[in-house]
């Protein structure tokens, strides 16, 4: 029998494309060619600028610093998960996603409450001779805190279609549980690691909220990219704004492509 | 289920350490930027929190923001619906190019997504001069405000429907216009129920989402106290002039909206299991 053909194509085509073109499209080639049509003199100053290049140093360090921090945790914490029933167990799944949840400026205060020298754990730190609040090491904290639920998110499902057999059998055999875990399991789910990683990154590279509260934003120290833009907004450099709003565009497309081919080869779906 | 045979971690001894190493990990990380948020919000008291609250300028950004909801969430789903229609039913020449262009406000900073309306619409924006002329103010005001949320909420609704319906396929869709329904009678009696916790799902992440944002709308809002300060902007200018607790109060409520999402979502994919389960059921009885 002929298949019908599923009506609404144009409608739903034209709708979606108009939307994207206008909402997407559009905004991003104006980023694009304000910051292209800038005096080249103007691009180089900025780029050449101490506080610029600071600034990168910065995010893509303490950014890549948190997405590492949060590889062995994910994975503790999406091992316990798939792996063992405890009461609970719900509970910890759903906390995991409230980095993705709780609005960007909350998670910022609270967690600048926290760490600052009279603050819950501040406290606990401060005779340890360990600032956090205010320094870059805060900042980490704060990217952690966002970077977390990708590696767990990313390694669940993973996990969830590994057969425990294999492993059971690796210790079975005499494997010890570290050669079992790094020969057995780890392999299969180093993609998905990569791609949650890699996600947690660059999220943790473009945000903003939950950083300007507890990085103390000391030009040269702990200024963050996305703060220097809102920066040279408020100076009226909107041809500088421009400049680093391209930059970051770019290299987040960059990110994404390498994204896809990490995701490709792991094969699973993931939320972003 | 819980097994005899030696596996990986199923020690009692490893057992109890991996589970108690995660769950003190969690209430370190994840557990207690939430709980130090409620004990400082009613810090100074109830009557502190309500009248942080209930202040005229926390009560205009409350407005405010759910305004902006309002009109973003009711158009981001109208979108989200029929970009994954577009994309999981039809083959076309730049379908890869919508695909891409639908998730990319995801990996776009927050910053930058509220930028690219200032370079539109602001004063030495490509569109400013013909603005000025006509009055109309799109940036610092509450246009700007909308747009920037729509930008940033845009994939939320899209990205729970397009994998959701490209998994379904479309049999019963084809079914439906072969017994003689018309496009809408298939699409409400036939792809609505079939997508209805998926949509629900990106509904409220979208609503969750544009009520929290802060990054895009502080660049696009100006932050004129009472007029275009939404409400996690309302949060910053509290903590900036040091009134903490109210700040907490305030952040309270956003919270409340996270908490109730993550308890909704997890209510809604429990029913989505059931789904899933009882829909692969089904393709095994056709096969059989």
């Amino acid at each position: 029998m002929r298949r019908p053909v599923l009506p609404g194509f144009g409608l739903a085509t034209g709708v979606t494309g108009v939307y994207l073109g206008l909402l997407v499209l559009l905004p991003l080639a104006g980023l694009l060619a304000k910051a292209g049509t800038t005096e080249p003199g103007r691009a180089w100053a900025l780029f050449a600028d101490p506080r610029t290049l600071s600034a990168f140093r910065v995010s893509f360090g303490v950014s890549a610093g948190a997405a590492l921090v949060s590889v062995p945790v994910g994975l503790l914490l999406a091992w316990v998960l798939e792996r063992y029933r405890f009461p609970g167990r719900r509970l910890l799944d759903a906390a995991v996603d409230l980095p993705l949840a709780l609005p960007t400026a909350v998670a910022g205060i609270a967690l600048t409450t926290l760490y600052v020298p009279d603050g819950w754990m501040g406290r606990l730190l401060a005779p340890l001779g360990i600032a956090v609040a205010f320094t870059p090491l805060g900042i980490g904290v704060a990217l952690l805190f966002v970077a977390l639920p990708f590696v767990v998110r990313a390694v669940q499902p993973v996990l969830a279609g590994l057969d425990p057999e294999a492993d059971e059998a690796a210790v079975i055999l005499g494997a010890t549980p570290w050669q079992a875990f790094r020969l057995v399991v780890l392999p299969p789910l180093l993609p998905a690691v990569a791609t949650g990683a890699a996600l947690g990154f660059a999220r943790a590279v473009g945000e903003y909220g939950s950083v300007i509260f507890i990085a103390g934003n000391r030009p040269m120290v702990s200024e963050i990219v996305p703060l220097l833009i809102v920066t040279k907004l408020e100076q009226y450099d909107i041809p500088g704004a421009a400049l680093l709003g391209a930059a970051m565009l770019l290299l987040s497309f960059v990110l994404l492509a390498g994204i896809n081919r990490l995701q490709g080869r792991s094969g699973g779906r993931h939320a972003a | 289920m819980p097994r005899s045979r030696p596996g990986l971690g199923e020690a009692p001894a490893w057992r109890g350490l991996l589970i108690g190493a995660a769950l003190l990990l969690a209430a370190w990380l994840l557990v207690l930027p939430l709980l130090v948020l409620f004990v400082e919000a009613f810090s100074g008291g109830v009557a502190a929190f309500t009248a942080a609250v209930t202040n005229p300028d926390a009560a205009a950004a409350i407005r405010l923001t759910l305004v902006v909801a309002a009109i973003v969430v009711p158009a981001n789903t109208v979108f989200g619906v029929a970009a994954a229609w577009c994309i999981t039913r039809f083959r076309f020449r730049g379908r890869r190019l919508l695909q891409v262009l639908v998730g990319l406000p995801f990996s776009v900073s927050p910053v930058v997504s509220g930028l690219v309306w200032v370079l539109m619409f602001g004063a030495q924006g490509w569109f400013g001069p013909l603005l000025s002329d006509t009055g109309l103010r799109i940036v610092f005001a509450l246009p700007g405000i909308v747009l920037a949320t729509l930008f940033v909420t845009l994939p939320f609704v899209a990205g729970q429907l397009i994998p959701l319906m490209g998994a379904q396929g479309v049999a019963e869709e084809e079914a439906a216009l072969v017994l003689g329904a018309t496009g809408p009678q298939m699409f409400l009696r036939v792809t609505l129920p079939k997508i209805r916790w998926g949509l629900l799902q990106g509904v409220l992440l979208c609503s969750a989402r544009s009520m929290g944002e802060f990054g895009a709308v502080s660049v696009v809002s100006g932050r004129i106290r009472g007029l275009t300060n939404t409400v996690p902007l309302h949060i910053e200018v509290l903590y900036q002039e040091y009134d903490i607790a109210a700040a907490f109060g305030v952040a309270t409520l956003l919270a409340g909206v996270a908490l109730l999402t993550i308890v909704l979502r997890a209510g809604l994919d429990l029913r989505g299991e059931a789904l899933r389960v009882r829909g692969s059921q089904a393709r095994l009885a056709v096969a059989a």
